[in-house]
């Protein structure tokens, strides 16, 4: 019954020779990582004309272990790179992959702009509630009262709700898991790839080394906090799932919709004659 | 096989259970437990060797429970283990 000398199933989609990879021990990008890397291998789609697409950060680092053409951007600017590449070759599929620090903080208004364009890209974002590459510092999803190194007393600050956000600047799929949902979230990750248009995926992981030591939480308690706290509601309106990770963490797709993507609305009116 | 049920399915006796072996890529393992913890047949533990980088990997101290749900392989952040079928 001993098993032939396997592989790991995900091998053909690393850049092997690169592995370990830089996240600390119980890093949830990895597994975040992994089931993106999974969902793509599921899709069906073309490989070769898929890209990944990443800016500065921990997830950033997605862009340079996965043997897909890639491309690490400068800070926060993963979607205007991608909108770029598909407006040249619109044949291309395109993944953005990157954290909430990069997306959201110095990337916000590109972020907004993508979706209200409605481009079509799929854009994951690993959210650890920190900049956790230069030292655990709050960010612009930082819950309330936690504790970061630029809040040493806790956050007084509203994080944003990532889900609402992008729905309101007109993402057209929108859905949030955590990596100890897995099979849910590759699931979701394999629908968004599929998508036509601006797809969203918020997937919560642990940091423990920037966020997670200050919060006294260890790795594993973050995934228990998943484990107890997570509330399924597909089809939940965005305005409702606003995280409170100690509370109430919603689950689900959210948002899916369809409209005209970015390059529809440029050819149906700046190329009528090409559209028709 | 030894299932927990609070009552012995009737077609139990056909039922062929699947059942897998893990494998372990030890220099890729961070130690972080996960894939311990979360393993629904608690199949691994932690083992008390380590490996180039210093972690302790985990040991599949009862591989004849595993029954090849895959969780641990895409539960661990570290491309570090998966689990095949076993041959019969
Ligand atoms: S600092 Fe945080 S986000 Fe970065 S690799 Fe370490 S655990 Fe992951
Ligand atoms: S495949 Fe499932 S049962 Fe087997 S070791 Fe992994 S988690 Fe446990
Ligand atoms: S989940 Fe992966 S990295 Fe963590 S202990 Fe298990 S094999 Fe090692």
């Amino acid at each position: 019954m001993k098993a032939q000398p396997a592989d790991h199933p995900l091998n053909g989609l690393l850049r092997t020779e690169r592995i370990p990879h830089i996240w600390c021990p119980g890093c949830g990008i990895g597994t975040a990582f992994s089931a993106c890397l999974t969902a793509l291998l599921n899709s069906g789609m073309d490989l070769t004309k898929t890209a990944m697409v990443s800016g500065i950060g921990c997830s950033g680092r997605a862009a340079g272990y996965v043997k897909l053409d890639s491309y690490h951007t400068t800070h926060g600017r993963a979607i205007p790179f991608a909108t770029g590449m598909k407006l040249a070759k619109p044949e291309l599929n395109l993944v953005v992959f990157s954290g909430d620090g990069d997306l959201f903080a110095i990337g916000g208004n590109h972020f907004i702009h993508g979706a209200r364009r409605n481009v079509d890209l799929t854009v994951v974002c690993v959210n650890n509630f920190n900049y956790g590459m230069t030292g655990g510092q709050a960010a612009a999803t930082t819950p309330t009262y936690a504790k970061t190194t630029t809040t040493p007393l806790g956050n007084p600050d509203t994080p944003f709700n990532l889900p609402l956000l992008a729905y309101a600047a007109g993402a057209t799929f929108v859905a949030r898991w955590t990596i100890l949902h897995n099979r849910d979230l590759t699931r979701c990750l394999e629908e968004a790839l599929a998508h036509r248009g601006f797809s969203f995926v918020e997937v919560l992981a642990p940091c423990p080394t920037g966020y997670g030591r200050r919060n006294r939480e260890k790795p594993l308690d973050a995934l228990h906090l998943y484990q107890e706290h997570a509330v399924i509601r597909n089809g939940a309106s965005p305005i409702e799932v606003e995280l409170d990770p100690k509370r109430a963490i919603t689950l689900g797709t959210f948002v899916q919709i369809q409209r005209a993507t970015c390059i529809d609305m440029y050819d149906k009116v700046c190329r009528p004659a090409v559209a028709l | 096989m030894t299932a927990k049920l609070w009552r012995t399915p009737l077609d139990a006796a056909d039922i062929e259970v699947t059942r897998g072996v893990v494998h372990i890529v030890e220099e890729r393992c961070k130690g972080c437990g996960y894939c311990i913890a979360f393993c629904p047949r608690e199949v691994l533990e932690l083992g008390a060797h380590y490996n180039a980088k210093g972690y302790h990997p985990p040991i599949a101290k009862r591989m004849e429970a595993c029954v090849n749900c895959h969780y641990c392989e895409i539960i661990c952040p570290d491309f570090a283990i998966f689990s095949v079928a076993a041959q019969s």
